[in-house]
């Protein structure tokens, strides 16, 4: 008689997810037991402990070298952990300016201008399921990193998308355009995601396996041209492209950038981003490694476009949001190098510069969002026209991350890129080096013109007010601006530190 | 039969969701072929699990089931709200995001 054994799970190794999805469910509990006054106090209270008790497990875990967990569908390795404390620090750092009640519509389901949503603003409802709907994306961002087999990847996608969607609908100010945005991202999401699932049907027809181990050890010399796996790849690929918002699938992050709250946006632009290349260096160095031969040119091709549509949009835009939307596309382009040539210090070099661009991504929208005017917040970047006059801290704040995301010396910034170019120049790739460089030096010129506007400006628009920050909100930017510049001057810190973070176990 | 005439039929099922996508406006209609296309990815998953020989390609059709079920939820919560606030599900009605 066949007898059937119970999977081992390993529990410690799944337990920040385990925790962070605990908590959310507590949240939503506690949204629909607790009288309207405790909700928000609850809920944040609630996702900041389990965010810290995550990053305790996390840290309990780090010393493991290998394991497979819940029958190898999930991958713990040293990378993994490092990816998943990446994302649960960056996290923090965002989650601190969802706090800010300004942000979030009073109750979503009013229609904009209608009677119920004056009373629901009257009343000071605040629509506090936010913290829930981020701690059920982040548990999604941390499988994302470390699942192996395409079910799981394809569960984590969802579960980190899904959430973040209705987030960006939740808008308090230019409902609107937010609910716009939501509309955008839900769609085009959506049909990358399908587009990501077909790709893995293909891939599992060539194979015969879901993991990545399984299609890696598939291809073969004589069989590595099977249309199966080819199609696979490049469905997989843009599929994952539009995730990370890499051009030519990058229409969308303009649109959703501006039309999100802003904390959401940082959220987005932070810990989506790292979750959605921590995925996309593993699919690719463990499960498409010797197919390298056939996506090389998909994914040059994407990263040098990427680079130059981000950098032209940077220049040509106004509005302060999109200009780090394009942005973001560049960085993504940059990013994406690291793939083409995938070797240890390349790895390392790229968990690097996610770091740096996260912890710089985060305090820029948290420091943009301060900027106000009597509807709400300034994007038009015109407007900031004498800023330094009104508030010297502000902009110097803003100034430090812009010369960050540019890659002047003494920033975060410009490690990351060093690295990150002198890793990819050493692989033989110097003409993607040039390129990169390039596109540099193109999008500096739409981030020092910001800085022109700040300081150069004799005539400061009276409208604009600077908003006083909470003290949570000022301690985050400091620690932001500070890591920026730490970094920046002291690299060894981290590139110590990162080091000693192997690459993804194959 | 064939075994490759379900995977045409995958591939077909695969390319009207994208074109649905690409030409139709109504936001319902545009989510319809989307799931269209997860439906597509279920036949093939479970082609090749019979071709294969193992279970993981059924196994995986029946998370894409569960999961296009949350898609809806979400989905429908977004289209309906933004109907509710413009009365029109067009998706070229949706058109304030501009530089």
């Amino acid at each position: 008689m066949a007898t059937l054994n119970a999977p081992h799970l390993d529990y410690w190794a799944l337990s920040p997810i385990l925790v962070l999805l605990a908590g959310a469910l507590i949240a939503v509990l506690a949204e629909a037991f607790l009288p309207n006054s405790l909700r928000r106090t609850a809920s944040s209270a609630l996702s900041f402990g389990s965010l810290i008790i995550a990053f305790a497990c996390v840290l309990k875990e780090q010393h493991k070298t290998t394991a497979h967990a819940a029958i190898g569908s999930v991958t713990i390795d040293r990378a993994g952990i490092f990816l998943q404390g990446t994302i649960l620090v960056l996290a923090f750092l965002s989650m601190v300016f969802l706090v800010d009640k300004d942000q979030f519509v009073a109750q979503a389901s009013a229609l904009p201008g209608s009677n119920e949503e004056r009373v629901s603003l009257k009343a000071g409802r605040f629509q506090s399921e936010v913290y829930s709907l981020a701690l059920f994306s982040l548990s999604g961002a941390l499988l994302f990193v470390v699942a192996n087999d395409f079910i799981t990847l394809f569960v984590a996608l969802e579960l980190l998308s899904l959430p973040l969607y209705l987030m960006v609908g939740l808008s308090r100010r230019r409902r609107l355009l937010s609910q716009e945005a939501a509309l955008k991202y839900f769609l085009l999401g959506a049909l990358a995601s399908a587009i990501f699932l077909f790709g893995a049907a293909l891939l599992y027809g060539y194979s015969g396996s879901l993991t990545l181990t399984g299609i890696n050890s598939s291809i073969t010399g004589s069989n590595n041209n099977s249309y199966l796996l080819i199609l696979g790849i490049a469905l997989v690929l843009i599929g994952l492209l539009f995730k990370t918002g890499t051009a030519p699938f990058h229409s969308w992050v303009p649109d959703v950038y501006q039309g999100a709250p802003t904390p959401i946006t940082g959220f987005m632009a932070s810990v989506v981003k790292v979750a959605g290349f921590g995925a996309f260096l593993r699919i690719f160095y463990v499960g498409f490694d010797l197919a390298v031969t056939s996506w090389k040119p998909l994914v040059i091709g994407a990263a040098v476009i990427s680079m130059f549509v981000g950098a032209i949009g940077t220049v040509v835009q106004r509005d302060g949001k999109r200009i780090l939307a394009y942005s973001s596309i560049a960085h993504s382009g940059f990013l994406i190098l690291a793939i083409v040539s995938l070797t240890k210090v390349t790895l390392i070099s790229t968990l690097f510069y996610l770091i740096t661009y996260g912890v710089a991504t985060i305090g820029i929208f948290g420091a943009m969002s301060l900027i106000r005017d009597s509807v709400g917040e300034v994007g038009d970047t015109n407007r900031w026209a004498g800023l330094s006059k009104k508030s010297p801290l502000l902009a110097g704040v803003i100034s430090i991350f812009l010369l960050s995301f540019t890659g002047i010396p003494l920033t975060s910034g410009f490690v990351a890129k060093f690295n990150l170019f002198t890793a990819v120049f050493v692989t033989g790739n110097w003409w993607l080096v040039l390129a990169a460089v390039i596109a540099s030096a193109i999008a500096a010129y739409a981030y020092l013109r910001i800085i022109v506007q700040i300081y150069l400006s004799t005539t400061p628009a009276s409208s604009v007010t600077v908003s006083v920050p909470s003290i949570a909100t000022r301690v985050t930017l400091a620690i932001t601006a500070l890591f920026t510049i730490v970094i920046g001057v002291a690299p060894s810190l981290l590139i110590d530190f990162s080091n000693t973070f192997q690459t993804f176990i194959r | 039969m064939d075994i490759s005439n379900y995977l045409y039929l995958s591939a077909i099922l695969f390319t009207i969701g994208i074109a649905g996508v690409l030409i139709r406006r109504n936001a319902i209609i545009v989510f319809m072929s989307i799931e269209l296309m997860l439906n597509a990815a279920n036949l093939a998953f479970v082609t090749f699990s019979r071709t294969n020989g193992g279970l993981d390609g059924q196994v995986a059709s029946f998370f894409t089931m569960v999961i296009a079920a949350c898609e809806v939820v979400v989905g429908l919560a977004i289209i309906v709200t933004i109907y509710r606030t413009r009365r029109s599900a067009s998706v070229d009605d949706a058109s304030l995001l501009k530089r």
